[in-house]
């Protein structure tokens, strides 16, 4: 079994607010976050890819073809976007790394035709990411 | 689906690989110039991977506004600029690597009461990194 992992960088705007909540609620639990202005992040997307090489190419999937994907379900759809109002699949849902990793996930993972998706790894910040993998046995399991 | 965020926090400390089970020519020969008497440091980059449910109310496994203080409290206050050695009390006991140390910060961080501590790693230089997960269920 072979990882592959191919980056991708987007840069986009966003805030948290939930409208549930009380204006002092929302400060008090996402703090500077809750700013009705946004601000935004430089992401940098990871995406593994496992499998084995096909024996004729010698690739578990042709990176360009993964290029491709990358750029039509994530750069096209959330760089230079604002996620609370320009992408569908993030609305009703409050656009945090994980949040916006598991949507990346369930975008990728029927894209995926060569090999299996293993990881998407979403950075934030140097200092923040969030991982999403198919494996469920904490047993959180169902979909985020 | 398996959603875990992880956090980078930074210190600096210093330590003396030195153990009291050998001679002074045996800690010379096992540790090198890590047992220097007068101890080095490292600038420790720490990453915290916690796991569990994403609350749909916050989007969030866990909220940094909770994680970044209790981390802050149990680990960088207490080892950032310090002497390991000397000054955290389980190092008073057993030798400061960093498999020790990220079995100490593991256990300091596994009551965080709002989410499952996933994962401990520890990179002490850029080119050595160390992870702990718990005792593995066999």
């Amino acid at each position: 079994m072979i990882r592959i992992t191919r980056k991708l960088e987007f840069s986009a705007a966003h805030f948290y607010h939930n409208p549930d909540m009380s204006p002092e609620e929302n400060r008090r639990v996402f703090g500077k976050c809750n700013n009705p202005h946004g601000h935004g992040h430089n992401y940098v997307l990871e995406v593994t890819i496992k499998g084995e090489p096909d024996p004729e190419t010698g690739m578990v999937l042709d990176l360009k073809e993964l290029k491709e994907i990358l750029q039509r379900e994530v750069a096209d759809r959330m760089d230079h976007r604002h996620l609370n109002y320009e992408v569908p699949e993030l609305a009703g849902k409050i656009p945090t790394c994980e949040n916006i990793a598991a949507v990346i996930w369930n975008l990728l993972e029927p894209e995926i035709k060569q090999g299996r998706l293993d990881r998407v790894r979403l950075y934030e910040s140097d200092d923040l990411f969030a991982d999403v993998t198919a494996d469920s046995a904490d047993g959180s399991g169902g979909r985020a | 689906m398996k959603v875990s965020l992880t956090r980078r926090y930074h210190f600096a400390a210093s330590h003396r690989l030195h153990s009291a089970h050998f001679s002074e020519a045996e800690n010379q020969r096992l540790y090198g110039k890590c047992n220097n008497r007068y101890g080095h440091g490292h600038n420790y980059i720490l990453e915290v991977t916690v796991t569990g449910p994403v609350d749909s109310a916050t989007g969030m496994i866990a909220n940094l506004g909770e994680l970044d203080p209790f981390v802050e409290r149990e680990v960088i206050e207490p080892f950032d600029q310090k002497y390991l050695n000397e000054e955290v009390a389980e190092f008073q006991t057993n030798v400061p690597t960093t498999e020790n140390v990220v079995r100490e910060i593991h256990r300091r961080l596994e009551k965080f009461p709002a989410a499952r501590l996933e994962r401990v790693r520890i990179e002490e230089t850029s080119k050595n990194s160390f992870e702990y997960s718990g005792e593995e269920r066999q």
